[in-house]
């Protein structure tokens, strides 16, 4: 049972951080929830030693001793000799989340460990929902940092909240363009502009690639941001920024990430579910979309696409996840 | 040298495979004539292996003039003797054996110390004693070894791999020692006592019939059943180096303080080390109880059994745990006799932890002391258990803790249920709600 055990726990699955909870204590939980499983397992059979022993040779008159090949048990294979069979498990966490934050943690076990790095190669984009509070400002932009100013926030309307963020996302589309480094004039970079899958896949500072206001209510709003590279601090300075677009200040309160590339709310584990067999059943229902995925990325990344003068990362991904990234405003 | 250069093509040559009666004949005999200067470098742990020895039989049965042929390996001349040296037990063995079924451990690379290459002697060997000084291995018959011996001889010379002197693991000892079989099929974890290097000596040298039975039958009085011997023994090993009659006197001494047999099994059993503490320790500390807790002597007792740990414990973390419900929470001294009698564990509780949580319960969730002090319980649960459902039911609408108003909901069901039964009386919610507003949160 142990080694099918650690057979099935190889590749990706999808865990929902609480806020309040390092990333770090999150995965040494998930460790040792899967140790106790895996150890918990039937324990095996007691093993045998070959050992020649001195004996009289059976049906002979005189009495001659030969060495005779014998199995004899022996403890040095039991449990309570050797220990735990199993004592560290090689867990992986792919983009972090602080300690505020809250969301999908995509958590990789095994050789999963490697898809992990195929994953952030792939550049794919993330879902927050990130909830703002007008009339206040800190020091570190969140709802319980040292007070810096206070405003009044009754002119704020929700068009014009709209408006702020189209402004947003317009100005980032345009960085999106030129941190891909795609050659403007080439019938690829074309097709991949009409489908809106354009977006750098190498390093560069935080790209919105969707925003809009989900939820209004003066003085809490609650606003869906899809962007990539991004560090939730990021998310909270950006709520910070529009209160100061708003003329007045906001705060923010909440930073959940509601996707990560292709693992949703859905396929997030509960506190309650990080346990051996929720987290293999988890890893099975992923296998099949992340092999698909991982499979898109490498196919396209043999492609070359024509670039600019740099050369851009040759693991060109073309994922039609983020299509819905440019919902009309 | 020409004798080692002989062993070692002799060695070099057997790659692994079983030898035969011919050439074992060969290397009993070959192994007396290893130069006595090979013999200069393992000295020191000669007489070490030697005086650790306790059943010698004439005059002392020590190491090794047949260094095994292990010695011969160029790489692991010079071994780390960590750990600690075998128990000699009553069987023979030989000095003879190929280079190649030595006893590497291959198994655990972390583990730094490695076996020395010294096998022990076989009674066919003639032995000598340890303080004789080196000049006297000249004494020995010398045996040519190309004399012929019987086959009956032959086959009576036993070359089972040797035990090593010295080891990381008592796996290696465990099938030729009758102690350490016993105590694995009481169920002792030999595992956790040989990370510490003295109780696994000590158990080693121990002969069950003489010293552990004892201690074992004295326990079985006490009360401990047979499977619980185990765990108990896995903690407490040191307790087979207790004196059998100080651990009669300090059950005398808890008996004629009043507490049940039942009861200093109970206690026993949950702090394995409560007998390796002396009388005036046990008392220095029933005293320290009754006196800050001002508890009648009834209720310390009830105490000390519900949770024995505070006797064998630190009690630095209770004084400052006393400190904090006092000064920083605010509770008065009648208060918290009641919340301790209740659950003894805010006793030993982290004090970070029960800041945290009296400051979420207290000024999140405005419940005042006098309601807090009802139930203690909410200082034995996880803060995230009480700020999830908490928050629940705030937007469920019905998070009501005061007993006055109606649909009042108690601490203790909020906190001491499974969230099954949470959800489906306190809350009328279904669990899949609960799930999906946690992931909201």
């Amino acid at each position: 049972m142990g080694s099918s055990g650690v057979a099935r726990l190889q590749g990706l699955f999808a865990v929902y951080k609480p806020p309040g909870l390092k990333w770090l204590h999150l995965r040494e939980t998930v460790e040792l929830q899967l140790l106790k499983g895996l150890n918990a397992g039937k324990p095996r059979a007691p093993e045998q030693r070959v050992r020649f022993l001195l004996g009289p040779v059976e049906g002979s008159e005189e009495k001659k001793l030969t060495l005779t090949a014998t199995s004899v048990p022996t403890l040095t294979t039991h449990r309570l000799m050797r220990g735990p069979a199993f004592t560290s498990l090689k867990i992986g966490v792919g983009h972090r989340l602080d300690v505020q934050a809250s969301g999908v943690l995509v958590l990789g076990v095994g050789h999963g460990c490697r898809l992990l790095t195929y994953m952030y190669h792939a550049h794919l984009t993330k879902d927050y929902t990130v909830r703002g509070l007008l009339g206040k400002a800190t020091d570190d932009f969140c709802e319980d940092g040292r007070l810096v100013e206070k405003t009044i926030y009754g002119h704020v309307t929700r068009e014009k909240l709209d408006r702020i963020l189209a402004v947003i996302q317009g100005s980032h589309q345009k960085a999106l363009v030129t941190y891909s480094n795609l050659d403007l004039k080439s019938q690829e970079a074309y097709e991949m502009a009409v489908q809106g899958t354009i977006r750098p896949m190498n390093k560069s500072p935080m790209l919105i690639t969707g925003i809009r206001c989900l939820y209004f209510a003066p003085p809490e709003f609650l606003i869906e941001v899809q962007c990539m590279h991004e560090t939730q601090q990021q998310l909270r300075k950006l709520v910070h920024e529009i209160g100061l677009e708003l003329k007045t200040t906001a705060v923010c309160m909440q930073v959940r990430r509601t996707r990560d590339g292709l693992f949703t709310l859905d396929d997030a584990l509960l506190r309650t579910q990080w346990n051996l067999h929720s987290i293999q059943d988890a890893i099975q229902t992923a296998a099949p979309r992340v092999a698909a995925e991982l499979e898109r990325n490498l196919r396209w990344g043999n492609q070359q696409l024509p670039c600019t003068g740099q050369p851009h990362n040759s693991k060109g991904p073309i994922s039609t996840l983020e299509v819905e990234s440019h919902s009309g405003h | 040298m020409l004798a080692l250069n002989f062993l070692q093509s002799f060695c070099l040559s057997l790659p692994g495979t079983g030898i035969t009666g011919y050439f074992k004949k060969k290397m009993a005999l070959i192994a007396q004539q290893i130069p006595r200067w090979f013999h200069t470098i393992k000295l020191s742990s000669f007489i070490k292996a030697a005086q650790l020895i306790k059943h010698s039989v004439w005059p002392g049965k020590i190491l090794l003039n047949g260094v095994s042929a292990q010695a011969l390996l160029p790489s692991d001349n010079c071994f780390l003797q960590w750990g600690f040296k075998t128990f000699r037990t009553s069987s023979s063995w030989t000095s003879s054996q190929s280079a190649k079924s030595s006893r590497q451990e291959s198994s655990s690379p972390t583990q730094s110390s490695l076996l020395p290459s010294m096998s022990e002697q076989s009674e066919k060997i003639p032995s000598f004693h340890s303080e004789l000084p080196l000049e006297e291995l000249d004494d020995l018959p010398s045996v040519s070894p190309l004399q012929q011996i019987s086959e009956e001889e032959a086959i009576q010379i036993i070359a089972h791999p040797p035990l090593p002197p010295a080891s990381f693991t008592l796996g290696d000892y465990v099938d030729h020692s009758e102690t350490l079989q016993k105590l694995v099929h009481l169920g002792v974890d030999l595992s956790k006592i040989e990370k510490h290097p003295d109780a696994a000596n000590l158990l080693l040298r121990l002969d069950f019939e003489k010293d552990i039975k004892q201690i074992l039958l004295f326990l079985k009085d006490l009360g401990l059943e047979d499977n619980q011997l185990g765990t108990f023994l896995t903690k407490n090993y040191a307790i087979f180096s207790e004196d059998l009659e100080n651990l009669k006197i300090r059950v005398a001494y808890l008996q004629s303080k009043n507490f049940s047999k039942a009861n200093i099994t109970q206690m026993v059993s949950n702090a394995p080390f409560l007998l390796n503490f002396s009388v005036e320790r046990l008392d220095n500390r029933l005293g320290f109880f009754q006196q800050e807790l001002e508890l009648s002597v009834k209720k310390t007792r009830d105490l000390v059994v519900r949770l024995p740990r505070l006797l064998t414990g630190s009690l630095e973390p209770v004084k400052e745990n006393l400190k904090v419900y006092r000064l920083e929470l605010g509770f008065k001294r009648n208060e918290i006799q009641h919340m301790i009698t209740r659950i003894p564990k805010m006793l030993t509780a982290n004090k970070k932890k029960l800041t945290e949580t009296f400051d979420y319960v207290h000024n999140v969730m405005s419940i005042p002391h006098h309601v807090i002090v009802k139930f203690p319980q909410v200082f034995n649960t996880r803060l995230f258990k009480v700020k999830e459902r908490h928050l629940f039911l705030t937007y469920l609408g019905r998070a009501q803790y005061d007993p006055a108003k109606p649909n009042y909901i108690s601490l203790d069901k909020l906190v001491s249920i499974p969230d099954e039964v949470f959800c489906k009386e306190i809350a009328k919610a279904s669990v899949k709600d609960f799930e999906k507003f946690l992931k909201t949160l």
